[in-house]
C-alpha cells in the first residue's frame, strides 16, 4: 500500500521528507543539551520553570498530534491530564514507597488516559467538524463531575503532598535535581513518540485523512477508525504529561480536569503554530511564563488570555514558529524564483 | 417515595424552564449557524451580559449616574438589553468573525470562543464571582394558584414568553418570506446573492438576530439565576450536549430537543438528584451510540 494521498499537497519547497526530519532532531538534541545545565544556574533560569514547561509542552504536543496534524478539535484535553494525574496520585499516596511504586503508579495512570481517550473518542468520533467539538467539551464535563464527586479523587481539595517515590529502589527522586533529569528523559521520550509519530505512515495517513478525507477512503482507510486512534494516542501522550505533573508538582486539583486547562493547551498549540512540531513547545513556555508575569492581576488574566486567541486567530494564524517557517520558506523561493517555478505552493487545500 | 404532588410538579416546573432556556438558546446556535456556519461560543457570555445589563440598569445605572432612583425596569430592558447584545454581537461579526468564513470552520469556533473569555474575564473583574439578585417585576411577583398548586407568576410568564419567542422564530424562519431567503442562503448564499439579496447585510442581521435570543433569554433569566459572570458558560455546555442530541439542522428540532432535556432534567432531580448534573451529557452519550447523527440530525 503505498501513501501517496500525502503528496496531495506541496506544503513546502522541500522535496524529501527526510531532511527536515533531521534538521527537527537536531535542534531537539540543542534543546535537550541547553537544558540538561539548567540546574547548574539556578541564577539564570528555575529549574521548575523548564520542568513547568516541560509538562505543558509535551501536552500541548499531544494536543497538536490531534488538532495540527489530525485536524480534530478537542476540549476535552484537560481530562486526559487530570484524569492520569489523579489516578497516578492517588496510587502514589498509597504505595509511593515501594521501589516499583513510582513506575506502577505512573504506567496506570498512562493507561487510565488511554481508557478515558478511548471512552471519549469513541463517541465524539461518531460526529465530524464542529459537532465532535462540541461532544469532547460536553463529555469532559462528566469527568469533571466525578472529579468533584469521588472520594479518592479528594473532591474539590484535591490531592496534595503526593510522594515522588524512588525509580526501583535506586533513586530517589524527593530533590528536585533528581526529579529534573528524570523528567527531562520522561519528556525526551514523549516528545519523540510524538515526532516518530508524526512522521510515520500512520502519521501521514492522518494528515491525508485531514487534507482529503473522500480521497483517504477512496484509498481504502477506514477514517473513522484512524481518528479513534489519533485520538486515543494523543489522550495517550496527555495522560503522560499529565502523570509526569503530578509526580513534578506533587497535587493534582480540580483546575487539572477544568475546561479552563483544555482552553490553554489550545492556546499554546495555537500561539506557537499548529502542526509544527516546536510551536506547542514554544507556545508552553511563552503561556507558562506569561502566567507567571500576569499572576498579580488576577481576573485579567482571562481577560489577556482571550485578547491573544483573536490576536492569533485574526492575525497570525500559523503561530510563532508557523510564521517562522513560512519567512524562510518565502525567502528560499525568493532565492531561486527562476529554477522551480512549478513547485510554487498551490493555494491552501479548496476542495 | 415520600415525595408529594406538590414537590414533583415544583421540579417538573423548574425542569421546564431550564428546558425553555435550552430550547431559546439552542435555537439561536442553530440559526447562527445555518447561515454563518460557525459555531457560536460566544452565545453563552451573551447570553450573561444580557442578564448583567438588566441588572446594571435596575440597580447600578441610577446611582452611576448620580440619580439614585432612576432604573431601567424589566419591561424596558426586556426590549433594550437584547438590542445592545444584539450590536455588539454584529460589531464583532463585522469586524472579526467576517474575516473567517472563507477558513475552517476551527478558526470561527476558537474566536468566538476567545471574545467569550474576553468577556467573562471582563464582567468577573468588574463585579467578582459572587451572585447577584434581580427582583422580577412587581406585576409578576407573588405566587399563582393553577388550581392544584401554587406557582411563582414570574415562573409561568418565563414559560409563556419564551414558547411564544420560540414558536415566533420558527414562524418568522418556515412560514414568511424573510425566512425563505435566510433559508436559502443557507443552502446556496451565491446564488441568492445573484438574485439582488445583499448576502453580508443579511449575515450580519443574522447573527445579531441569534444573539438577541440570547440577550432575551438573558433578561428572562435574571430574576431566577443567580447572575454571575460564569452562568452563561456552564449553560452553554449543557445547550452543546442539547444540540448534538437535536441537531443543528432544524429550528423545531432545537425547540423540541431543548424542552424535552429540561424536562428530563427536572425529572431526574426528583428520583436521582446526583445525576441530575450529568443526565444530558448521558443521554448524549446514549444517542451518539444509537443515533449518531442526532435526533433530527443533518449531517454536517
Amino acid at each position: 500500500m503505498s501513501i501517496k494521498p500525502v503528496s496531495l499537497k506541496p506544503i513546502s519547497l522541500k522535496p524529501m521528507p527526510l531532511k527536515p526530519m533531521s534538521i527537527t532532531l537536531k535542534i531537539f538534541a540543542l534543546l535537550v543539551a541547553a537544558a540538561l545545565v539548567v540546574p547548574y544556574v539556578p541564577g539564570i533560569i528555575y529549574p521548575i520553570f523548564v520542568m513547568k514547561v516541560m509538562c505543558y509542552g509535551l501536552f500541548a504536543c499531544a494536543f497538536n498530534l490531534l488538532l495540527g496534524f489530525t485536524g480534530l478539535v478537542s476540549f476535552a484535553h484537560a481530562a486526559f491530564l487530570g484524569s492520569a494525574g489523579y489516578v497516578t496520585g492517588a496510587l502514589m499516596i498509597r504505595f509511593g514507597t515501594h521501589p516499583l511504586g513510582t513506575v506502577t503508579a505512573f504506567t496506570l495512570g498512562v493507561l487510565a488516559s488511554a481508557l478515558v481517550g478511548l471512552a471519549i473518542g469513541g463517541l465524539a468520533v461518531r460526529r465530524r467538524g464542529i459537532y465532535f467539538a462540541m461532544i469532547t467539551l460536553a463529555l469532559s464535563q462528566i469527568v469533571y463531575f466525578l472529579a468533584v464527586q469521588f472520594r479518592w479523587t479528594g473532591g474539590e481539595d484535591g490531592l496534595q503532598g503526593i510522594p515522588r517515590g524512588n525509580l526501583f529502589g535506586l533513586l530517589d527522586l524527593s530533590s528536585d535535581t533528581a526529579m529534573y533529569y528524570v523528567t527531562l528523559v520522561l519528556f525526551s521520550i514523549g516528545f519523540l513518540f510524538v515526532y516518530r509519530v508524526v512522521h510515520s505512515p500512520f502519521g501521514q495517513i492522518l494528515q491525508a485523512v485531514r487534507e482529503n478525507e473522500p480521497r483517504a477512503t477512496s484509498l481504502g482507510y477506514d477514517t473513522d477508525r484512524f481518528r479513534l486512534a489519533a485520538f486515543v494516542l494523543s489522550a495517550t501522550v496527555a495522560g503522560y504529561a499529565g502523570a509526569m505533573k503530578a509526580l513534578v508538582f506533587q497535587l493534582v486539583s480540580l483546575n487539572d480536569v477544568s475546561l479552563h486547562t483544555s482552553t490553554e493547551v489550545v492556546l499554546m498549540t495555537l500561539l506557537g503554530g499548529l502542526g509544527t512540531m516546536f510551536g506547542p513547545l514554544v507556545g508552553a513556555t511563552l503561556v507558562v511564563g506569561l502566567q507567571n508575569y500576569l499572576a498579580t492581576i488576577g481576573d485579567l488574566v482571562t481577560v489577556v488570555i482571550g485578547l491573544i486567541f483573536i490576536v492569533c486567530v485574526s492575525f497570525f494564524r500559523r503561530g510563532v514558529v508557523g510564521e517562522y517557517l513560512e519567512w524562510r520558506r518565502r525567502r528560499a523561493q525568493r532565492a531561486l524564483p527562476a529554477r522551480e517555478p512549478a513547485t510554487a505552493p498551490s493555494p491552501s487545500h479548496a476542495p | 417515595m415520600t415525595m408529594t404532588l406538590q414537590a414533583f410538579m415544583a421540579q417538573l416546573t423548574i425542569g421546564l424552564i431550564g428546558g425553555c432556556f435550552y430550547a431559546m438558546l439552542s435555537m439561536g446556535l442553530a440559526i447562527i449557524f445555518g447561515l454563518l456556519n460557525i459555531i457560536n461560543f460566544t452565545h453563552g457570555a451573551q447570553f450573561m451580559m444580557a442578564a448583567f445589563l438588566a441588572w446594571i440598569g435596575l440597580t447600578q445605572l441610577g446611582p452611576w449616574l448620580g440619580f439614585p432612583s432612576f432604573a431601567i425596569n424589566f419591561w424596558v430592558a426586556l426590549v433594550i438589553v437584547p438590542l445592545v447584545v444584539a450590536a455588539v454581537g454584529m460589531v464583532i461579526e463585522r469586524a472579526l468573525l467576517r474575516r473567517l468564513y472563507q477558513l475552517d470552520h476551527l478558526y470561527g469556533l476558537l474566536l468566538t470562543f476567545g471574545v467569550a473569555l474576553v468577556m467573562e474575564g471582563g464582567f468577573r473583574y468588574a463585579f467578582g464571582v459572587s451572585g447577584q439578585g434581580y427582583e422580577p417585576p412587581e406585576l409578576l411577583q407573588g405566587p399563582f394558584d393553577v388550581g392544584f398548586m401554587l406557582l411563582p407568576k414570574y415562573r409561568i410568564f418565563v414559560v409563556v414568553a419564551s414558547l411564544l419567542i420560540c414558536f415566533g422564530t420558527w414562524y418568522l424562519f418556515e412560514r414568511t418570506k424573510l425566512g425563505a431567503y435566510l433559508r436559502a442562503g443557507t443552502e446556496n448564499p451565491k446564488l441568492l446573492q445573484a438574485f439582488g439579496i445583499n448576502v453580508p447585510v443579511m449575515i450580519t442581521l443574522t447573527y445579531g438576530f441569534g444573539v438577541a435570543l440570547a440577550g432575551i433569554a438573558g433578561v428572562l433569566a435574571a430574576p431566577i439565576m443567580q447572575i454571575t459572570p460564569l452562568m452563561g458558560g456552564n449553560l452553554l455546555n449543557i445547550v452543546f450536549a442539547v444540540v448534538v442530541i437535536g441537531g443543528l439542522g432544524s429550528i423545531l428540532g432545537s425547540m423540541i430537543t431543548g424542552l424535552s432535556l429540561g424536562l428530563i432534567e427536572g425529572l431526574t432531580k426528583v428520583f436521582y438528584p446526583e445525576a441530575s448534573t450529568v443526565v444530558v451529557f448521558v443521554i448524549m452519550a446514549l444517542v451518539l451510540l444509537v443515533r449518531p447523527a442526532g435526533l433530527f440530525g443533518r449531517e454536517v
